[in-house]
């Protein structure tokens, strides 16, 4: 059913757009192919600093640095009762998305997607983003060096993504 | 900042890695991390020209501008810094409806177009603007209803109801958007009178 719904969505808004393109009478296949020349300039700009980013990130989570990092934190989490295995997949998020789902991979293998980890991991993924990566893409492709707070704001907003999901999952399942 | 994290991230794991024993891992991850963002760069790239060329045409027959105006009173009070009817408004609104509906390689191509028109208002053309770093919060607080990528991947490992996490999960982006939104602006009233 909802995979029904999602595999119309995008078919149903590209329809949309085109038709009531043609009822105003827009030249539309001239008009999208100069649209989509724009993207050449965007992923052109883009490419250094992506570069950049997963060269900085994929050398620390290779070097295991987190993982030996995460051991010490252990201890902690079990005292309140929040499944320890969790921590490296929500730790991953904000920094590279496609870890982050491969933990969430290991969780559904090991503790099955039923399981309060398996939800928990679910939601966690669900309600939180990739902050450095967006912020590498969206900052990176128009130029900008001096960040500001914008770093701190997302990670906060990730922050509360985690601990509202615990919570909800606690409170729900 | 930006220039520390990285500097942070690099020393930290080379150091590391030579500590125990573990560089032979990271020297492949060195050499190889340029194809990485080359197979990204072309994985986004015909997606990017493909939504980008759709929503040219949603501009120029004046829907982008019809439909902003729905959201654009919401919109207002978030990006105070925005002129009235600005472009900026219709592709934010645009990019935010894609990220709910969980459309991710389209909210991405609207997102950085969004971004472009913000650096067109903004003075200093190296430091990021307040509206462009509140846009980049409700992007980063992952706003989205449908999480498809998440229940797919339930549904792929035999989850009894792969969608039972959908209403946990906008709760929780709700919650995590307000919390940064807000925390937003409090950082933005904190830098300006510095």
């Amino acid at each position: 059913m909802l995979t029904a719904i999602s595999n119309l969505i995008i078919p149903i808004i590209v329809l949309f757009i085109v038709f009531y393109g043609i009822v105003k009478q827009v030249n539309v296949y001239d008009v999208f192919i100069s649209g989509a020349k724009e993207s050449f300039d965007m992923v052109f700009s883009l490419f250094p600093s992506l570069l950049a980013m997963i060269l900085g990130i994929n050398i620390f989570l290779k070097s295991n640095l987190l993982n030996t990092l995460i051991n010490f934190i252990k201890p902690i989490l079990v005292l309140i009762k929040i499944p320890y295995q969790i921590l490296p997949m929500a730790l991953i998020r904000p920094i590279s998305g496609s870890s982050a789902l491969a933990f969430l991979n290991n969780i559904f293998e090991s503790f099955g997607p039923d399981s309060f980890i398996g939800k928990l991991g679910s939601v966690i993924q669900g309600s939180t983003d990739t902050t450095f990566y967006i912020i590498t893409l969206y900052f990176g492709c128009i130029g900008i060096k001096k960040i500001r707070y914008a770093l701190w704001a997302g990670l906060f907003a990730d922050l509360i993504g985690i601990i509202s999901s615990i919570l909800i999952v606690k409170l729900m399942f | 900042m930006i220039n520390k994290i990285w500097g942070i991230f690099i020393i930290s794991g080379i150091t590391f890695a030579l500590l125990t024993n573990n560089i032979e891992v990271i020297n492949k991850e060195i050499l190889s991390s340029s194809k990485t963002a080359l197979d990204m760069i072309i994985q986004i790239f015909p997606v990017m020209a493909l939504w980008l060329g759709i929503m040219n045409i949603a501009k120029k027959s004046g829907l982008l501008e019809k439909f902003s105006k729905l959201i654009s009173p919401f919109l207002k009070i978030l990006f105070p810094d925005i002129p009235k009817n600005h472009e900026a408004f219709s592709l934010i609104s645009s990019n935010i409806i894609a990220n709910m509906f969980g459309l991710g390689n389209a909210s991405t191509p609207l997102g950085l177009k969004a971004m472009k028109s913000l650096q067109q208002l903004n003075d200093k053309k190296d430091t990021a603007s307040r509206s462009m770093i509140t846009f980049l919060v409700i992007n980063t607080s992952g706003l989205t209803l449908v999480p498809t990528t998440i229940i797919s991947l339930r549904m792929f490992y035999g989850s009894n109801n792969p969608t039972e996490i959908v209403f946990a999960c906008i709760i929780a982006t709700i919650l995590s958007t307000i919390g940064g939104l807000i925390m937003d602006r409090i950082l933005a009233n904190r830098y300006k009178k510095c």
